[in-house]
């Protein structure tokens, strides 16, 4: 029994608070929202080497696993770091695990000198066959782009990272809607990259088209497509963390210098235990994201059971911490200069991505459930 | 990160399970289909059942081998706790005497205490109660009033305990006292050991919203102890006690599972009605209490590994009851909406439904537990206290008067 992070693990979450901690990102991220640039933080991630943690060493990478790229996450959520992780880790995890992988491209996407994004399709489960994207607007989802032919044709929204990446790592479906991975140019014909800013600047966000676009289509192991989702969702658990961490502190802090009617507001029971309540939340992502990381490794097959849950504690987390982080400054805390609504914007656009909570909530019923018929 | 046994590990779960298998006839029903209908009966067989696991070695299996337990470490019991669920056999009875007041004796007992009560207790040939919690003090343990005064070279003990578990059949109880009314009130307590059968003694069932009678209040009409009855110094119970609950948190630690309240078994049940298990409301409830439990499994190996490591389990131990109680009354809720009113006459979900109310105030109620995360954890201050450094005796009759205007 080991359920701890290691010593290496330990320090790269270090690390990684210290190479970002040489940044002001909170303020850029207001600036951004103001129509300021968000500055570049690539370079950073490069020098960090964290453009290759999925990438197997063979191919030029760090050769680690999802606790390791949630942990980099988890800090990049803490000072709301515009690094485009949620698309070019799933990207590389899983053209890493193709077997026509073309070794040159692995090293360039390993050392960040070219930048992948995954455009993500939903699974199907119990009661949607087929794979689906997000649509543009409302609750009915869209088709995954299919591949035919070797061409690509379809569309996905709200594809986090995609502005700017070199390359397209595409969740599609073959005629008979069977799952197939396809690797595209991102600047290539019949490729439109949309970006689109909503609510939060620090979240780069697309809405992609493909209209015949050629592609290299990829040869992988059954369920990597379907692993890659839950990868992204992990991914968004894990800047989660970051976040609930960093609106605990600011609460308590704040709580104990705030005094009223004589005596500081975090001695009220009130505001204590929905301090108290931020941990909690916090504790159960933490172990959740843990059993994420573990189960991805060593029991793929609780791996969609075990993502779900750790999205959907991030969620319940990141909307008790951000609210409570402005609530508990009072008034001050709903205004643009203080910095509690920046980490509101991330948690409010973050719990719609990716399907949303409520979806992945349900994927946990649903795995639970087969998991019970299957043992009927 | 790796949850699998050592090779160690391993060959002691095969040896536990090897066991199990071949006595699994010996272990008493106790819930369910075929359970035994007498609780007398049932807490005979119950008993019978811990002889024979301690017989073979499975009791008291963190307890040091000097007092007859087995020198092992939490990861074996908490195998030994898979293994049990596994097998679908009951544990021992007296989960309260071992997992709390013999470690507890054994932390502050003389050696003639230790030797003349850890073994009995180890076999359930007697089996222990607490008898801590009164009517007037829950959460603030320390204003208990139960008396106990010089007698000769003994004391005379007066008041009423109340939530004793196993009180109708303990041999012994473990008492937190007032010894000193004069100073303030963490300070002039004592810990005793008291013998259930002593003259005085009245033990009263209650019986709770389940119907059952898992409780008792305990009557102490000026009631003898001998010399040698306390446990700790005289004055100096509040740190007894304090270990005792130190050892209930790590029992919970090490025992997340123990409860039952498992995802995995409800989803069976949604998943039977169609109807249900096609309903987004239904699996998004289902779904959102069904990852605090999942959460609450992986915490308790977050904290075994810790205290594989050396360290005892903090105050934050406590969130996991505040998770676990939430998260079984959604579910109790859930079910009850999907089953219909079948569900209270379901003998699991109707006791989960009836049951979890009370829970939430056992072992500390939510309140309390969150104003010591609070504190403890996350380091903010504490209410104004109007009963510090004030005499207990003096700290009443404030309270009276208060009362009165």
């Amino acid at each position: 029994m080991n359920f701890a992070l290691s010593d290496e693990q330990v320090f790269l979450q270090e690390a990684a608070r210290g190479a970002l901690g040489r940044v002001k990102t909170v303020e850029a991220a207001r600036e951004a929202l103001e129509g300021g640039d968000v500055p570049d933080l690539w370079p950073v991630a490069r020098e960090a080497g964290w453009p290759g943690l999925l990438v197997s060493e063979e191919h030029g990478g760090a050769g680690l696993g999802a606790i390791e790229a949630m942990l980099v996450a988890a800090e990049c959520g803490r000072v709301l770091a515009a690094i485009p992780l949620l698309g070019h880790v799933p990207a590389t995890g899983l053209l890493d695990a193709a077997a026509n992988a073309d070794g040159d491209l692995m090293r360039r996407l390993a050392e960040g000198e070219e930048r992948a994004a995954f455009v993500p399709a939903r699974p199907p489960d119990d009661l949607e066959a087929n794979w689906t994207v997000a649509p543009r607007r409302g609750a009915r989802r869209g088709p995954a782009p299919r591949l035919q032919d070797g061409k690509l044709t379809g569309e996905s929204h709200w594809v986090p990272d995609a502005p700017g990446a070199d390359h397209l790592v595409v969740a599609a479906v073959d005629a008979g809607g069977a799952p197939r991975a396809a690797l595209v140019d991102a600047g290539g014909a019949g490729v439109s990259v949309e970006p689109v800013m909503r609510y939060d600047a620090t979240r780069s966000l697309a809405h992609v088209r493909f209209e015949g676009a050629g592609v290299t289509e990829l040869d992988l192991p059954e369920g990597t497509l379907a692993a890659t989702w839950y990868l992204a969702q992990c991914l968004l658990a894990g800047e989660a963390l970051g976040i609930a961490e960093e609106c605990l502190e600011r609460s308590v802090t704040y709580a104990k210098e705030r005094f009223t009617f004589g005596r500081a507001i975090g001695s009220y029971q009130a505001v204590k235990h929905s301090l108290v309540e931020i941990l909690r939340r916090m504790e159960n992502l933490r172990s959740l994201v843990y059993y994420a990381g573990w189960a991805r490794g060593f029991s793929p097959e609780e791996f969609p059971l075990a993502a779900s849950s750790a999205r959907v504690a991030a969620d319940q987390a990141l909307d008790h911490a951000t609210r409570e982080l402005i609530s508990v400054h009072g008034g001050i805390g709903a205004t643009w200069e203080h910095d509690a609504p920046l980490y509101f914007r991330r948690s409010q656009l973050s719990r719609r991505l990716l399907g949303g909570s409520g979806d992945s909530a349900e994927r946990v019923a649903a795995e639970l459930m087969a998991g019970a018929r299957a043992a009927a | 990160m790796d949850l699998s046994d050592t090779p160690e590990q391993a060959a002691y779960r095969e040896q536990v399970r090897a066991w199990l298998t071949q006595h699994r006839d010996d272990a008493p029903v106790l819930h369910g289909e075929g359970a035994i209908e007498d609780p007398a009966e049932a807490v005979r067989a119950h008993r019978a059942w811990q002889r024979k696991l301690a017989e073979a070695g499975y009791v008291g299996l963190t307890w040091p081998a000097e007092y007859g337990g087995q020198a092992l470490g939490p990861i074996e019991q908490v195998i030994f706790n898979q293994e049990l669920t596994r097998a679908g056999v009951p544990g021992i009875l007296d989960t309260i005497g071992v997992g709390m007041l013999g470690p507890t004796i054994m932390a502050h007992g003389t050696e003639e205490q230790k030797q003349r009560h850890l073994g009995p207790m180890l076999h359930a040939d007697e089996v222990w109660c607490q008898l801590f919690s009164e009517p007037a003090a829950g959460s603030d343990l320390a204003a208990i009033q139960c008396r106990a005064r010089p007698d000769d070279d003994g004391w005379r003990l007066s008041g009423q305990k109340v939530w004793t578990t196993n009180a109708q059949f303990a041999a012994y109880g473990l008492l937190l006292a007032r010894t000193d009314p004069d100073v303030p009130k963490h300070k002039g307590l004592t810990m005793f050991i008291v013998p259930m059968d002593a003259e005085g003694i009245t033990v009263r069932p209650l019986r709770q919203i389940t119907g059952k009678g898992e409780f008792n209040e305990v009557f102490f009409d000026d009631v003898r102890l001998e010399a040698g009855a306390e446990v700790g110094p005289v004055d100096g119970g509040w740190a007894v006690g304090l270990t005792t609950l130190m050892f209930e948190r790590l029992a919970i630690g090490a025992g997340a599972d123990s409860f039952g309240y498992r995802a995995d078994r409800f989803a069976a049940s949604i998943a039977a009605d169609e109807t249900a298990a096609s309903s987004t409301e239904v699996r998004q409830r289902f779904g959102e209490l069904s990852v605090e439990l999942i959460a609450l499994r992986f915490t308790g190996f977050r904290m075994l590994t810790a205290i594989q490591r050396g360290a005892m389990p903090g105050p934050e131990a406590a969130l996991g009851k505040v998770t676990m109680v939430r998260a079984a009354i959604d579910a109790g809720e859930l079910l009850a909406d999907v089953i219909g009113p079948e569900a209270f006459s379901d003998e699991e979900y109707g006791e989960i439904i009836s049951f979890l109310p009370g829970l939430k105030s056992a072992g500390g109620t939510e309140e309390i537990l969150r104003n010591i995360v609070g504190e403890r954890v996350l380091g903010l201050p504490p209410e104004p206290r109007l009963d510090k450094g004030i005499p207990f005796s003096e700290l009443r009759a404030r309270e009276r008067e208060e009362a009165r205007a």
